[in-house]
């Protein structure tokens, strides 16, 4: 058991601390340490446009998608040198946040699945930061139920003509290429009857309306699909098995585990060691020790969970999804943080501009935003199911619809 | 890095497993449990002949000379197994404090004897109610003899030597303390033993009455090794908390499966399912803490007082939450004295304030992160 990296691995993190050093745009650390939410904004300029000019820069260098064989943009390297470059690249990787979903899910699709031209063609690009790509999975009957989705693709020669709608789509709104999952026969199970295609975003008929979020921010939307054209080359996996394809590409947003998952707290840490309250320093106070002391341990249990995880990948073992538990710990977490911070300040807690109060609005802000990591990418509910079953080995939930043909299934008010 | 155990260790971890499965079924947990013995001494001779009792213990001193890695996996089994001996005052605390702080001549005394399963130690620390501090050490130390209270002292009045913590002085300094080995054969003890929550391990008061002592270590060293021997006591703990907890959680998930009502498994509605899945979060935390601390520990790091205060939180918080919702997913069974769940609730909740309550070990961790972030 220890933490030291091989002679491989130094050199390597040597190498990384070395070209980060030279190259980072150094004037955003400030502001990018501040924001603790993954979900963060820069004062002047668009984070997108700064992320994609951090990962060209990246990509030229040699740096981006790392795991990733050279041919289509990556490094080659193994997930151990991933993760020391993620180590390495601290408060600057969450300039990558409008690269993740296209790097986490939508670009291992693409190569699983993707022809050996696509790949060459399209995933160069995706790593370069040149085109953003976004995932079109959920939809209005069909979030957690994902199966449950109704956008219609029907052949037409060469082509699938494609209508419908999608919901929640992150970056829809600034993407080039998004990852689509459709129904293409509504009379078998649900389950059986999807197929998964890539498309360009600025295909005809493809109409993009933002959603302004709970949080005051506008990162999803709603995608419209009116009689939208994709050849029959853009095919994921066969006709029929977009199930297992979608599977793929959760379980590739599994395995990039090193990713970094915001807790909260160190930012709470050091709010309250240095936060005066009438009666002294808040850290100095029982109820507020307790608070923070079980903060820590579940802070640190995510942490080392992560690193027995990037272990067993080390030795070639595929994490599985007790890797769950990262978002379903941090999640509550980071809400139940901001609440305190907010009680701390009293009255003024309730104060979201920057220059009010001691927190500067960032545990306001936390507030606001944390309600979407319980929902996004799997609901608590479902990660609680996940364990249950694939961990625990539980019975699954009674299926109603499971066996079911698809447009036999009882909706309200399809 | 490669933060796992070894092979090797994995393998120690399986042989301990495969031994206390046998030796150590529920059935000789009750015969504790019930009175009929005050610990399982078969079983503590053949942890002594496995070499599980020594297996921290330099060779020189009659140990195996593994290491504390092979120490944690041990531990973790004797958790899930609830062993009834007298495994953690003997080994985490007693054998440690000789490790930290004996001479070499009392090392040669009492380590081969540990290790051979012939002596029982543990640590005299506590007086009645509170936590660790030198301020609740009252039990007066002059002229080579003790005299004072000492309670609730673990396996005390199965002991056969003590370390025990006592007041030299009245500066009001942690200099005041000193420790002290007490041969508890050798007279000048009473011993009285206390009921408790969990009686498949013996808890006791020992009064000290002009009682003959050797020092340990050097006058007025006594707080500062303490506070280490604490720190590596909870580490080993934290593991048996843990291999509790997933005791714990694989027994309600087996119930789970098992018990139909409504004509479904109970495992089959969410409200079971989801706290189970609870258990396995709170108890994966907990495993990932302890390995931390089990590295800290094992390479003496600078991190260790920090990572033991967050393994014991977190496995103390983890198998408290395992054994209560076991006792919930049997529903009316859980709270039967028939069904083993009590005996994990019960150890839970023992091994939760022994080494100091959770209360205490949270202060502790804010205080050991603040010391760290400002140096
Ligand atoms: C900020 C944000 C960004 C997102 N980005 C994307 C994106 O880029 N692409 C994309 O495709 N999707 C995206 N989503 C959608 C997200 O995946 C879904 O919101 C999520 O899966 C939940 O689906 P839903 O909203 O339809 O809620 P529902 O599925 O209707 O759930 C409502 C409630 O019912 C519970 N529930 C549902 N089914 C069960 C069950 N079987 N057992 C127990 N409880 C259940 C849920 O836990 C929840 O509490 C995003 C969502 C958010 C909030
Ligand atoms: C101290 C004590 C005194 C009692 N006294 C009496 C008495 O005087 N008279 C009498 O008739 N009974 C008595 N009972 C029995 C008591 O009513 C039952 O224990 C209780 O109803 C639970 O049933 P069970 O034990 O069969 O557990 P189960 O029904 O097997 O439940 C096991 C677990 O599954 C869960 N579960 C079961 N069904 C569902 C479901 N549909 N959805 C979600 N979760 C579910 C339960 O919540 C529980 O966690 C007593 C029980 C106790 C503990």
């Amino acid at each position: 058991m220890n933490f030291d990296d091989t002679p491989q691995e130094a050199e390597f993190r040597a190498t990384a601390r070395k070209w980060i050093g030279a190259n980072a745009p150094k004037k955003y650390e400030a502001e990018l340490s501040k924001s603790s939410l993954g979900r963060i904004r820069l004062e002047k300029e668009e984070i997108v446009d700064v992320g994609k000019a951090w990962q060209k820069k990246k990509a030229e260098g040699g740096w981006a998608c790392l795991h990733w064989p050279k041919e289509y943009g990556g490094r080659g390297a193994t997930p151990i040198e991933k993760v020391i470059w993620q180590q390495e690249e601290g408060v600057y990787g969450k300039l990558t946040q409008p690269f993740q979903i296209g790097e986490g899910m939508c670009g291992p699709t693409v190569m699983a699945f993707g022809s050996e031209e696509h790949k060459r063609h399209y995933l160069p690009k995706l790593a370069s930061g040149e085109h953003i790509w976004c995932q079109l999975f959920s939809e209005p009957a069909g979030g957690s139920d994902v199966a449950g989705l109704r956008t219609r693709a029907e052949k037409k020669g060469d082509n699938w003509i494609i209508n419908g709608q999608k919901i929640w789509t992150s970056g829809a709104h600034y993407s080039d290429y998004g990852l689509l999952i459709t129904r293409t026969d509504p009379n078998v199970p649900k389950h059986k009857g999807l197929t998964m295609f890539f498309l360009d975003m600025k295909s005809k008929g493809v109409e993009v309306r933002p959603i302004k979020q709970a949080n005051g921010m506008q990162e999803f939307n709603e995608v419209y699909f009116t009689d939208v054209v994709i050849p029959d080359s853009q095919r994921l996996g066969a006709v029929g098995d977009g199930w297992n394809v979608s599977l793929t590409t959760l379980m590739n947003e599994r395995m990039s585990i090193g990713s970094r998952l915001a807790t909260g707290f160190p930012e709470m840490f050091e709010f309250c060691s240095n936060l005066m309250t009438e009666d002294g320093l808040a850290i100095d106070d029982p109820a507020t020790r307790s608070k923070l002391a079980n903060w820590a341990v579940k802070a640190s249990g995510l942490k080392y969970t992560s690193y027995r995880a990037i272990s067993s990948l080390s030795k070639g073992e595929r994490p599985g999804p007790e890797n769950s538990i990262g978002k379903l710990v941090s999640g509550t977490m980071l809400q139940d943080i901001a609440t305190y911070a907010m009680d701390l300040e009293g009255a003024a807690g309730a104060l979201t501009g920057a220059d009010e109060e001691a927190a500067s609005g960032q545990f306001q802000q936390m507030l606001l935003s944390s309600p979407s990591m319980r929902i996004a990418g799997g609901t608590d509910e479902i990660l609680r199911n996940i364990i249950a079953e694939r961990v625990l080995g539980l019975p699954g939930d009674i299926r109603v619809d499971k066996d079911v043909p698809f447009n036999k299934i009882p909706t309200k008010g399809r | 890095m490669n933060f796992d155990f070894s092979d090797e260790q994995k393998q120690m971890r399986d042989a301990a497993r495969k031994f206390l499965a046998e030796k150590c079924p529920p059935k000789a947990v009750r015969e504790v449990l019930e009175g009929r013995a005050t610990y399982d001494k078969a079983l503590w001779a053949g942890l002594a002949e496995m070499g599980f009792l020594g297996v921290a213990i330099p060779e020189q001193f009659g140990g195996a000379g593994a290491g504390h890695l092979e120490l944690c996996v041990i531990a973790e089994e004797m958790g899930r197994a609830l062993a009834p001996v007298p495994f953690s005052s003997t080994v985490y605390l007693a054998a440690e404090a000789l490790l930290l702080a004996g001479s070499d001549e009392q090392k040669q005394k009492w380590l081969p004897k540990i290790a051979s399963g012939e002596a029982i130690g543990t640590l005299a620390l506590f007086e009645g109610k509170g936590n660790p501090s030198p301020q609740a050490i009252k039990l007066q130390a002059s002229g080579g003899t003790l005299n004072g209270v000492k309670k609730p002292v673990p396996d005390g009045a199965i002991a056969d030597f003590a370390v025990v913590a006592a007041r030299t002085g009245s500066t009001g300094r942690d200099a005041d303390i000193s420790l002290f080995l007490v041969d508890l054969k050798a007279g000048g003890v009473d011993v009285r033993s206390l009921t408790n929550i969990d009686p498949t391990h013996g808890q006791a008061e020992l009064t000290f009455k002009n009682c003959k002592a050797e020092p340990l270590a050097a006058a007025g060293d006594g707080w500062g090794i303490l506070t280490q021997v604490l720190d590596r006591a909870a580490v080993l703990m934290a593991f048996e908390q843990v291999g509790g907890s997933d005791r714990a959680l694989e027994m309600g998930r087996d119930y789970a499966l098992d018990r139909i009502a409504f004509g479904r498994p109970i495992g089959s509605f969410q409200a079971v399912k989801h706290i189970l899945a609870d258990m396995y979060v709170s108890a994966t935390l907990a495993r990932s803490n302890c390995y931390y601390g089990a590295w800290a520990l094992s390479t003496n790091a600078s991190e260790l007082p920090e990572a033991a205060a967050a393994a014991r939180i977190s496995a103390t918080q983890a198998f408290q939450h395992c054994s209560k919702n076991n006792i919930q997913v049997h529903g009316g069974m859980g709270f039967t004295w028939e069904f083993d769940c009590h005996m994990y609730y019960r150890r839970a909740n023992a091994t939760a304030v022994t080494l100091g309550s959770l209360s205490y070990w949270e202060d502790q961790l804010i205080d050991r992160m603040r010391k760290k972030n400002a140096a």
